[in-house]
């Protein structure tokens, strides 16, 4: 078989097992499933968060959606191994050297240029703006990444999407599930507009993501 | 495989007419009602039915697997009902680990008791061991927010999905002298039941007029509560042949299934109610959760244990 056609079956499998597990519940308001390029974008509060929004896309949608990751997470062995040639992760490193203590930040326009190069003429991203998982309860301020792609890519589509009950099947700092019906709603998309302001804009696609919360 | 009791085999083929027959009539509605409202209702009507049938097919096919199929069937029911039951209620991070244990130490634990008959721990595991362990482990989590709360919730929602429901498939390590041991009895408790339910719906729906408990179950009227509970405890008695009751007891048994299933619907119901919900969940098409489809079971089965096991195990 071909190295591609295993990936595929293994990235169906992965997406059908992820759905079981979370009995997720997916909703599209005032916007449809569409496979031209676009970031989804998301609240972050589980290491679930991203496959069961990967596998929540239509196969058409989801072949084409690249997760964007933090390296240092996602560096070492099986892992890795599917980071890479299953979801095709664009893999951001976080800091400048290995252990994240004793380096500096990386520069995040070498971050933004990596995604761009991922997305290409037809790939989507799939992101998370908060930068780190909260504990579902809040959604945290969006970091600038989000608004940087835009600038580069006039008209670029934003999915928001908001993630609901992830934080109870697996929270942060556990690595066992617990089994919780999720629930996933996609909004309407947005584009940066002209001469909208960064903090303007990040309040915005952050509201976006709430309101998704607020329709329960 | 076990072998097919020519008893089960009538049984089967029952439920089968049943569902052909209700099949026609659902078709048959939905040429002849025109008003738009009533069409809805129909609609509803046809994908309950369809649900019945894949939900017969199911039960039907883990009967012939034997006591494991029927086993892991309902102990499959008992971790969707949990999840379904949790994900309504307000539980904290801290109780992440104790329901990491009742999903995959106790419910499991429960239903392999039963596998290997085990008859005085199966009754206690949940009732005394679970019901320690839980505010025990809470405890160790550190939490004291809303600590009782939080402990009965997960006490209760255990009794009422995994033990109460796991008395249905206990049935079958009933050993009843001159009544063979297989599946009869809860295929008898199961057809009941959910009849009773049906029945219940449908007097409702023809008859029904003043409301039972407007507040907790809008849709339950005294109509459809008479006729439904009058209805499959007739047909409950006329099914006598399968159990190994009389005639006037199968209607007394009936009777007593019926009740505890209402008490069941408008016990989870009041829960719903509480939460601002309607259904407990979506996975059985028209009909809302496994929870809403098994409420009336959980009350019902652990009571038909109880009366088969006193009276007729010697």
């Amino acid at each position: 078989m071909r190295p591609n056609l295993v990936a595929g079956l293994i990235a169906g499998t992965i997406a059908a097992a992820a759905r079981l597990i979370s009995g997720v519940q997916v909703r599209w308001v005032d916007s449809d499933p569409d496979p031209r390029p676009a970031v989804y974008f998301a609240n972050h509060s589980s290491h679930l968060d991203f496959v069961v929004l990967w596998s929540s896309l239509p196969a058409e949608v989801r072949t084409r959606a690249r997760p964007v990751a933090a390296q240092d997470y996602w560096s070492s062995g099986l892992r890795r191994a599917l980071a890479v040639n299953v979801f095709r992760a664009v893999l951001i490193a976080r800091h400048t050297g290995k252990a994240e203590s004793d380096s500096e930040p990386a520069d995040p326009r070498l971050a933004i240029e990596q995604m761009l190069e991922a997305m290409g003429e037809n790939e989507s991203l799939i992101l998370f703006p908060e930068g780190t998982r909260g504990t579902g309860e809040e959604v945290a301020p969006f970091k600038s990444g989000l608004y940087y792609l835009c600038q580069r890519r006039p008209g670029l589509r934003l999915i928001p999407a908001y993630l609901n009950n992830l934080n109870r099947i697996l929270p942060k700092g556990e690595f066992l599930p617990v089994p919780f019906i999720s629930k996933l709603t996609f909004g309407p998309e947005l584009t940066l507009e002209a001469g909208e302001s960064k903090p303007a804009f990040l309040a915005r696609a952050r509201e976006a993501v709430c309101k998704l919360k607020d329709l329960g | 495989m076990t072998h097919l009791d020519p008893q089960l085999v009538w049984a089967f083929s029952g439920v089968l007419g049943v569902l052909v027959l209700s099949t026609a009539i659902g078709v048959a509605l939905k040429f002849a009602v025109k008003k738009p409202e009533a069409q809805a209702t129909i609609h509803n009507l046809n994908t309950r039915i369809a649900a019945w049938w894949v939900m017969s097919a199911i039960f039907g096919l883990t009967m012939v697997v034997g006591q494991i199929g029927s086993l892991v069937l309902f102990g499959m029911m008992s971790l969707l009902a949990l999840r379904e039951y949790v994900t309504l209620l307000p539980t904290r991070r801290a109780d992440h680990r104790t329901l990491f244990w009742s999903f995959f130490i106790f419910t499991p634990l429960q239903y392999l008791l039963i596998g290997i008959h085990w008859y005085g721990m199966f009754t206690l595991l949940i009732p005394v061991y679970a019901f320690l362990f839980v505010p025990t482990r809470l405890v160790l989590a550190g939490d004291t927010e809303s600590f009782l709360q939080r402990a009965s919730t997960i006490q209760w929602g255990l009794m009422v999905c995994v033990y109460c429901l796991s008395y249905a498939p206990a049935l079958l390590m009933l050993k009843i002298p001159g009544y063979a041991p297989d599946a009869k009895l809860l295929l008898y408790l199961v057809l009941v039941d959910q009849l009773s339910d049906v029945l219940q719906y449908v007097w409702g729906k023809l008859l029904g007029k003043h409301k039972i408990a407007p507040l907790i179950s809008p849709n339950k009227t005294w109509e459809g509560f008479l006729g439904g509970v009058l209805t499959a405890t007739l047909i409950g008695a006329a099914l006598w042949w399968m159990t190994p009751f009389r005639t006037w007891v199968a209607a007394i048994v009936s009777l007593t299934i019926a009740l505890m299933g209402f008490a069941g619907g408008l016990t989870m119901s009041a829960i719903k109610r509480d939460r601002g919900v309607k259904d407990y969940g979506t996975l059985i098409k028209g009909h809302g959760g496994i929870l809403d489809r098994m409420d009336s079971m959980c009350f019902a089965a652990p009571i038909f244990f109880h009366i088969v096991r006193y009276f007729y195990v010697r």
